[in-house]
């Protein structure tokens, strides 16, 4: 084969593998890269979406804006000469957020574990058994789940009618109360642990049976075999899990805009990152600021990403007994 | 079986049971409610309606705005069937271009796209809306199946792309041979093939698009656009007030419907999805 025809095949090669990839490619360029750049620059601006010629660079007025109250700075002169005032709620969605997520997270995931060990039995009906914890995985984040919750959690709700059966008393509003919204929210999300304990189930399965009669032999407890072999065999599992559901739990929205009513609940005690951001952009038409939220979240994001891949060399084991 | 193995097992078993009762006891409630007399069903915990009625479905299938819930069913499902019909044929081209391909910048696209996976999609929100306005499409289903016929659910390409990877190689070179050129060898060989994969991907689509409301919040802005979970949220008020319980209940069990029908006709794929991908949830 010649030179030139080599070349030729070459291109034509690239050439239709780049037509398969093109849809792809036109999506993550036009609405991937263009939109987190011109985010990015929305984020040093005060635009507002009702009046977009006024649009001007306030510098990093909007992250004062989020981070200025920690330093008890509750009004500054960004570099335009605007003067901005600190957003009172942000420092707030943010320890909603953190409380959200590191409360629900690793509760979801043991309560998953738990239940794939449960189901990881030589047992008739597993399947089935699966489905039914599945359920509510399936239905739990949309919005009939959401004005269900609400209604489950109210004062005269399903909940306190229960309790009241079993003689409790004076009970509150779940759900409108400030001291319990949020940990109604959490209950709704470990509810929904169909998924994890799915991705757990097929993991365990990977693990051979022998590893656990020979530790038997051995003399090894049930306890012991589980924090020597199920765990560190599982961890890789376990990591995915963690950091895929951590992603999901910062950017949770409609279970607290449908249970606060379109807004952050009583107290904002439901005040998720998200649904704060999503009111100052699209209720107060602050876009420019929501931008900068939403660069924010992405760094916390990536933050603790690395941050838990970064520590899992010290509890995440790869190819053991392979 | 041993005495003492026989007497855990049915331990195990009556605890399972157990809990998945308490699973799903809230759902079933809710079905249950959704018959009772208005008035009836917060008084009433019991599984067991002490009466039926199916005026909570004529109440609430009345809708919002002089707009029923047989049009927001409508609605929902030609979205759903839109988005499905876009990921199907934008994914599973990507995918076979990443798993089956060889071309310069394979491993730089691919580390991209894994690297979307991980994108909060909130960074590019904004400007995404508002080139979506300027498009004129706020107010249509536009926002919301065309970035699908762009293959923005970066899940989908890596689950297809896993899925390919495991197909054997043979038929492929046979309809090489055969004189079949990429467009042939994807059509006739890999989308065969990748069927059960593509069941999945076209499973998780539609539940997904059914159950998002972030979206439908933003992008559906009439009531006769709005998609049912766009729609039940007008039961629930501003401070969070809800005058028509039966009927917010019986919409909101009928909403499920879709979903209970997919899962339970398709439950083998969902858990070939779930567990090779970690799909969220």
């Amino acid at each position: 084969m010649s030179r030139k025809s080599r070349i030729i095949k070459s291109f034509k090669r690239n050439a239709s593998a780049y037509m398969f990839l093109a849809p792809w490619l036109l999506g993550f360029l036009v609405l991937t890269v263009y939109p987190m750049a011109y985010s990015l620059w929305l984020g040093f601006t005060d635009y507002d979406f009702t009046m977009p010629d006024a649009t001007q660079w306030i510098g990093i007025g909007n992250y004062l804006k989020m981070f200025g109250p920690m330093f008890g700075q509750s009004e500054f002169m960004a570099s335009s000469g605007e003067l901005i005032r600190a957003d009172p709620y942000y420092l707030k969605s943010l320890a909603v957020t953190f409380t959200y997520v590191f409360v629900s997270v690793p509760l979801k995931l043991i309560v998953a574990l738990g239940v794939a060990m449960l189901l990881n039995q030589k047992i008739r009906g597993v399947s089935f058994y699966r489905a039914a914890y599945y359920i509510p995985t399936l239905l739990g984040g949309s919005v009939a789940i959401a004005v269900l919750w609400r209604k489950l959690f109210e004062k005269d709700g399903l909940v306190n009618v229960l309790l009241g059966v079993i003689g409790f008393t004076d009970l509150p509003g779940w759900v409108t109360n400030p001291k319990y919204a949020l940990w109604t929210l959490v209950l709704l999300t470990v509810w929904q642990f169909g998924s994890s304990m799915i991705i757990f189930l097929a993991g365990l399965k990977q693990i051979p049976q022998e590893y656990y009669e020979s530790a038997s032999v051995d003399g090894a407890t049930k306890v012991r075999q589980f924090f020597s072999i199920t765990i560190p065999l599982l961890s890789p599992v376990i990591l995915f899990n963690l950091v895929m559901q951590m992603i999901y739990a910062f950017q949770a929205f409609t279970q607290a805009y449908i249970i606060g009513g379109g807004s952050g609940g009583v107290l904002n005690s439901t005040l998720f990152y998200t649904l704060h951001l999503y009111l100052q952009g699209w209720t107060y038409h602050e876009m420019g600021y929501a931008s900068a939220m939403a660069w924010v979240l992405l760094l916390i994001i990536g933050l603790l990403t690395a941050l838990v891949f970064r520590t899992s060399g010290l509890w995440v084991s790869y190819g053991v007994g392979e | 079986m041993k005495k003492g193995t026989l007497l855990r097992h049915t331990f195990t078993h009556i605890f399972i049971i157990a809990l998945g009762l308490l699973m799903i006891y809230p759902i079933v409630w809710m079905i249950i409610s959704s018959f009772k007399p208005n008035n009836m069903i917060f008084s009433d915990p019991g599984i067991i309606p002490k009466a039926v009625t199916i005026d909570n479905y004529i109440s609430g299938w009345k809708g919002y705005a002089g707009t029923s819930f047989g049009r927001f069913f409508t609605n929902s499902i030609l979205m759903c069937a839109g988005a499905v019909i876009g990921n199907l044929i934008a994914c599973t081209m990507a995918a076979y271009a990443f798993a089956r391909l060889k071309f310069v910048g394979r491993g730089f696209w691919f580390a991209v796209m894994m690297l979307t996976l991980m994108l909060p999609a909130h960074v590019t929100l904004v400007p995404r809306y508002i080139l979506f306005n300027t498009f004129g499409w706020v107010g249509s289903y536009l926002p919301i199946i065309v970035p699908k016929f762009l293959a923005t659910d970066a899940f989908f390409v890596f689950l297809l792309v896993q899925f390919m990877r495991s197909l054997p190689k043979e038929l492929e070179e046979a309809a090489i041979i055969d004189g079949a050129g990429k467009v042939g060898v994807f059509l006739r060989i890999i989308v065969p093939l990748a069927s059960p994969a593509l069941v999945t991907v076209a499973l998780f689509t539609f539940l997904w698009t059914w159950d998002d409301f972030f979206n439908h919040l933003l992008y559906l802005t009439t009531p006769e656009t709005f998609s049912v979970s766009r729609a039940l949220r007008t039961f629930v008020g501003d401070a969070g007030a809800v005058t028509n319980w039966g009927g917010a209940l019986a919409m909101a069990a009928l909403s499920m419907i879709p979903p209970f029908i997919l899962f339970f006709s398709l439950q083998k794929y969902f858990v070939e999805g779930i567990s090779t991908t970690g799909i969220k949830g």
